[in-house]
């Protein structure tokens, strides 16, 4: 059979015509997002007039205007920039507080040692807490439960052991001379620290079945979760005191710790809650099916998977915690926001009307990049839990 | 043996008393409940002792002393004759105050950013993400003081004040608008205004029932307005009331006459609404992407504009989810106005935890009636919101 | 186990931050090894931290002479800033053993606050600063004014009583905060600035251009500033009672830092009952027989300290005025050591 040759069917696809110039690269972006139409234009070029304008402020405030080295406020006084060489003057402040700076053991002869300030304390703390911290938060560095324990119980104790010192030679610091950056994150650290375990119990005895410790459980949570933080601190200050037997007194960080505690086990508690209610029931009568007491079946079964699902909601309830803890300056304590407040105020020398600014600048920027990695963590920690549990 | 165990154990359980769950679950609580009755007694042991020792006068009636000292902002009449618990008022009522008025501020703001976040516009969408990601980051107090003594310090002083048409001013010291002055019989043009917006209202139900029963639209645009301008005019006419304005006028070191919003009120109402928007709109951006692809294709289909798609298709089915967490964030709001304390706004934390607390010395007093007022405050919120949520469910099949 | 480590670790937690205070605070204080002072946040002069948080002014003074008098060493103190709210808790609590933080003593802080005030180390009035461009002369030229005043003080009170007498408007703006309501009132929201006097001078030092404000010359009210203790330790009270009257009794005696130990020679009966060679006045009160000797030694006499922290010389520039000696035509007059 003789075949015909018939090509009416291409054997072979053509290539693909470019797209229209105009729907593709940058200017088809820019038509699809920002000309798509005449209402969409006018916003585009508003917003970015906006731009242009405050970025033009920002850059001359921040560069142009702003005096990066000076020996003391004359400098700042001239320009109407920012002041940032009064942070670098007293950044030791607003990371150490008033921790004692002459080198306590500059009389032994030990040289290399008394190079050292008593700084040395709150940066091995630091170094620590970080080689702590950082494998905890990476899903993939096994070991987590071992690693959590370090984190969540002898690590407090060292950081209470090295700053306050008084043992092993350390020089004693009592608390009214700790302050800034380092107080900011201690409140933070107790708070989660302590606030977190208060809460999977007090979560636990919401759901309960027995109506005495539901009842408590829900009392307390709502009180605490129905009044300001600020409250709870001058309760903590003025009211806490009278509750000690006579003679004893609370130092006054402690007490705030207790406050700020308090205050955030309530909102861990229904963080937590939530992680138990989204377990499906099968999950309960699986731990009962096998056997397991109340304890052992939250233990084993509810709880770690629970907690797994609420991370999120943790970690946003410490971002809350931790841009919190910038209150406890009306209970007399210098966090991070009380030194840059008190040296930008106090200090005769770098007396400038840009040094203020510069200085809540300067404590806005710390506070945010804590607070916007957290966010982009629990963001992180989020997506891959929704993977995982999708079917 | 095995069958010989579970056969007699069915006929009389051998569980021991103390195994069985009841018991074990009243133990449990008769020891949590006698622990707590242990704590609270040794609290109010030492509390008694501590005031005992002190020589502390107790009890609430110093409600009913005279305060003494002055506030810088009342929404009722106060001052250093006036009693405590009318200080106590006068905290609460600011409160409220900061609250409303940041509440609907901060709703329309979270909600246009919120929208603006998810806006086809690439440089939109990216401003309000950098707006949301910034002020959500940075605690609220350090805003506060940044909006009070940052922008207080670049305002005018009082001689130099940008001044609005002569009537309204803007200082260092505040802002300064005109105050009504009704006369007596001034209460009737306001009856006849709401009662002209109750008739719109009803007219605007009538169209759309009218519209759904027979398809045809009712004209009520016109007739609205012409309600509204025509009652209270007439009513204004013929009752011969008068509405003066009492213009602020420089006299000495201030402005005085009208009305003053000091500027510890505007920061306040500034920084709450900013900081706040921040999370509504982050709320609202999840109530919107709650709502699936599907509705916005289908409204698309209908033939919708962008504007109609969101206000009639969108956002009242992304209501359902944006509630609960937008409650949330108005009691954040209204317990956060208690930051005023640092920059010196007469609400309740700083009147009465600051200066009655101070004045008095009756710490557990105090701070047990602040408390209970924002419990109030707290649950009443969340009564109404739950039970507003109900309704919206309703809807839902 | 893990149990168990936690339990460790809240008892660590409360070990060193919960101590006891006994009723009887000398022998506490002797115990603990320093005074705990409750102090200002910061009023140069008064009690005010350098870079170092070391302390200084009239306040950690006195603060210094109780620890010289108890344990010859003024380092001995542990200065602990107040805010004004917490003060009187601080103190009654037992958190502070003496509160000398710019107080002033009044009849209802004395008696119904559970704490006694001691003696007055300054005898302060309320004033007023404003800005001298504003061309003020005269407190009663204030009807309208903003005025910026610290919560909770009598200051809030006694500027409303003030205004009120004297038939005068005013916007009080209140402040938790000692240093919110400089800087409000630097940065131009307040007409006036309204505090004990003192603290308005030492406020004024700490300006870029002290000499833009003026003080007012109207003291409208009597704020005799003291130390205070708690009631019921008759023993403690005696203590801080006669550290300051020793400190008195010094300058008018003219035993000064410098000369004291020449003075331990002197034939003048009053020094030598000062200074413990005669007869032993410490020993009733549970201190060693040379008490105001050390104190004198360490700290000087009550005009060595003011003319160190708040006299013309300094920034602060006060003059003595009523806290002249009783000889000098002020009315410091302390009793006899006797």
């Amino acid at each position: 059979m003789a075949k015909m040759q018939q090509s009416y069917v291409r054997q072979e696809m053509v290539q693909d015509l470019p797209p229209p110039p105009a729907s593709s690269g940058f200017v088809g972006w820019a038509r699809r997002s920002l000309f798509s139409s005449i209402s969409n234009s006018i916003l585009t070029i508003v917003a970015a007039l906006f731009v242009v304008w405050a970025g033009y402020h920002l850059f001359h405030f921040f560069i142009l205007d702003a005096v990066f080295v000076a020996e003391d406020g004359s400098a700042c006084k001239l320009k109407p920039g920012a002041c940032w060489a009064f942070i670098w003057d007293r950044m030791d402040f607003f990371i150490y507080g008033f921790f004692p700076k002459d080198p306590y053991w500059a009389s032994t002869d030990i040289f290399f040692v008394s190079a050292f300030m008593e700084y040395w304390r709150i940066n091995v703390l630091f170094v620590i807490g970080l080689a702590l911290l950082v494998p905890l938060l990476i899903p993939s560095v096994p070991g987590k439960l071992i690693n959590a324990l370090l984190f969540f119980i002898p690590f407090p104790i060292l950081v209470i052991v090295l700053l306050n010192g008084g043992w092993f030679g350390l020089e004693l610091v009592p608390t009214e001379k700790w302050g800034g950056l380092t107080v900011t994150l201690i409140i933070g650290l107790v708070g989660i620290v302590a606030s977190l375990p208060i809460g999977i119990v007090l979560a636990l005895g919401r759901q309960s079945k027995l109506p005495a410790i539901k009842t408590l459980c829900v009392v307390f949570i709502e009180i605490w979760r129905a009044v300001p933080l600020i409250t709870v601190l001058f309760m903590a200050s003025v009211m806490l005191p009278l509750f000690v037997p006579e003679n004893m007194t609370i130092d006054k960080l402690l007490r705030a710790l207790i406050g700020v505690a308090l205050f955030n086990s309530a909102y861990m508690a229904e963080v937590v809650r939530g992680g138990l209610q989204a377990l499906p029931r099968g999950q309960y009568e699986a731990a009962s099916a096998l056997g397991l007491n109340y304890w052992k079946s939250m233990g084993f079964i509810i709880l770690p998977q629970a907690l797994k699902h609420v991370i999120p909601g943790i970690v946003n309830t410490f971002i809350a915690l931790f841009k919190d803890t910038s209150l406890v300056a009306i209970v007399g304590i210098f966090d991070l926001l009380r030194t840059v407040q008190n040296a930008a105020g106090n200090d005769l020398n770098w007396g400038a009307p840009t040094t203020s600014v510069t200085g809540y600048i300067f404590a806005a920027a710390m506070f945010w990049v804590f607070c916007f990695s957290m966010s982009r963590y629990s963001m992180f920690m989020e997506r891959r839990l929704e993977t995982g549990h999708k079917r | 043996m095995a069958t010989q165990d579970v056969a007699p154990r069915r006929e009389s359980p051998k569980t021991s008393f103390f195994n069985d769950p009841k018991v074990r679950g009243l133990l449990y609580q008769v020891i949590v409940i006698a622990a707590l009755v242990v704590f609270v007694a040794f609290i109010w042991q030492n509390t008694l002792a501590n005031l005992a020792k002190q020589n502390k006068t107790t009890g609430f009636d110093f409600l009913w002393d005279t305060s003494g000292f002055d506030v810088l902002f009342s929404l009722i009449p106060y001052d250093r004759s006036s009693y405590y618990y009318q200080a106590l008022l006068v905290g609460l009522l600011n409160t409220g105050l900061v609250a409303v008025i940041g509440i609907v501020l901060a709703t329309m703001l979270g909600f246009f950013v919120g929208v603006a976040r998810l806006s086809n516009n690439w440089l939109v969408a990216r401003l309000a993400t950098i707006y949301i990601e910034l002020f959500r980051n940075i605690p609220l107090l350090l805003q506060l003081f940044f909006w009070y003594f940052a922008v207080l310090k670049s305002m005018p002083g009082v001689k130099q004040s940008y001044a609005f048409f002569e009537a309204a001013f803007l200082n260092q010291r505040g802002f300064y608008v005109p105050a009504p002055l009704p006369s007596e019989n001034f209460w009737i043009v306001v009856l006849s205004v709401v009662i002209a917006i109750g008739a719109v209202f009803y007219l605007r139900r009538r169209a759309r029932i009218h519209l759904e029963a027979t398809g045809n639209r009712m004209p009520v645009v016109l007739p609205a307005i012409g309600i509204l301008i025509v009652l209270p005019a007439l009513a204004w006419l013929l009752s011969g009331a008068t509405l003066d304005w009492d213009l602020p006028q420089l006299k000495g070191f201030n402005y005085q006459g009208g009305l003053t919003l000091p500027p510890e009120f505007l920061a306040l109402v500034f920084g709450l609404t900013i900081y706040t928007s921040a999370f509504i709109a982050e709320v609202v951006r999840a109530g919107i992407n709650s709502v699936s692809h599907g509705q916005t294709e289908a409204a698309q289909s209908l033939g919708l504009k962008d504007g109609d798609r969101l206000r009639l298709v969108i956002i009242p089915q992304a209501m359902r989810v944006i509630i609960p967490p937008l409650t949330s964030q108005y009691l954040n709001l209204t317990k956060n106005s208690s930051l005023a304390a640092f920059i010196g706004f007469p609400e309740l934390v700083s009147v009465f935890m600051g200066t009655t607390l101070n004045q008095t010395g009756r710490a557990i007093e105090v701070v047990a009636i602040t408390m209970l007022i924002y419990l109030t405050l707290s649950l009443g919120t969340s009564a109404f919101m739950n039970w507003y949520n109900e309704r919206v469910r309703l809807v839902e099949r | 186990m893990s149990k168990r480590i936690v339990t460790i670790a809240v008892g660590a937690a409360l070990a060193f931050t919960v101590q006891a205070a006994q009723a009887d605070t000398l022998e506490d204080v002797k115990e603990k090894g320093y005074v705990q002072c409750g102090v200002t946040e910061g009023v140069p002069g008064f009690s005010n931290p350098d870079e170092n948080n070391e302390w200084s002014g009239i306040e950690a003074d006195y603060c210094m002479a109780l620890a010289a008098a108890i344990f010859d060493d003024t380092s001995a103190v542990r200065y602990r800033p107040l805010t004004s709210t917490e003060r009187f808790t601080a103190l009654s609590s037992g958190e502070v053993d003496v509160l000398a933080r710019t107080t002033t003593w009044t009849m209802s802080r004395d008696t119904q606050l559970g704490i006694n005030f001691t003696g007055t180390y300054y005898y302060d009035g309320q004033g007023f600063m404003v800005r001298a461009a504003d061309g003020i002369t005269s407190a009663l030229e204030l009807s309208g004014a903003a005025v910026c005043i610290e919560s909770g003080t009598t200051t809030e009170l006694n500027a409303a009583d003030y205004f009120e007498t004297n038939g005068m408007d005013y916007n009080p703006v209140v402040f938790v905060q000692q240093d919110e309501v400089v800087k409000a009132y630097q940065d131009g929201r307040c007409d006036v600035y309204t505090t004990d006097s003192s603290a308005i001078a030492a406020e004024r030092s700490k300006f870029a251009d002290p000499s833009e404000h003026i003080i007012l010359p109207e003291i409208i009210s009597k704020e005799p500033l003291g130390p205070s203790v708690r009631q019921g330790d008759d023993t403690w009270l005696n203590i801080n009672r006669w550290t300051l009257f020793a400190m008195i009794n010094a300058e008018e005696l003219g035993v000064t830092s410098e000369n004291v130990d020449e003075m331990l020679g002197s034939d003048n009966p009053s020094i030598k009952r000062l200074l413990g060679v005669e007869g032993d006045f410490g020993t009733p009160m549970g201190l060693d027989k040379d008490w105001a000797y050390r104190i004198i030694k360490a700290v000087g006499n009550y005009g060595e300290s003011y003319d160190r922290h708040i006299g013309p010389d300094t920034a602060i520039g006060l003059e003595r005025g009523l806290n002249a000696l009783w000889t000098k035509g002020g009315i410091l007059y302390a009793p006899p050591i006797r």
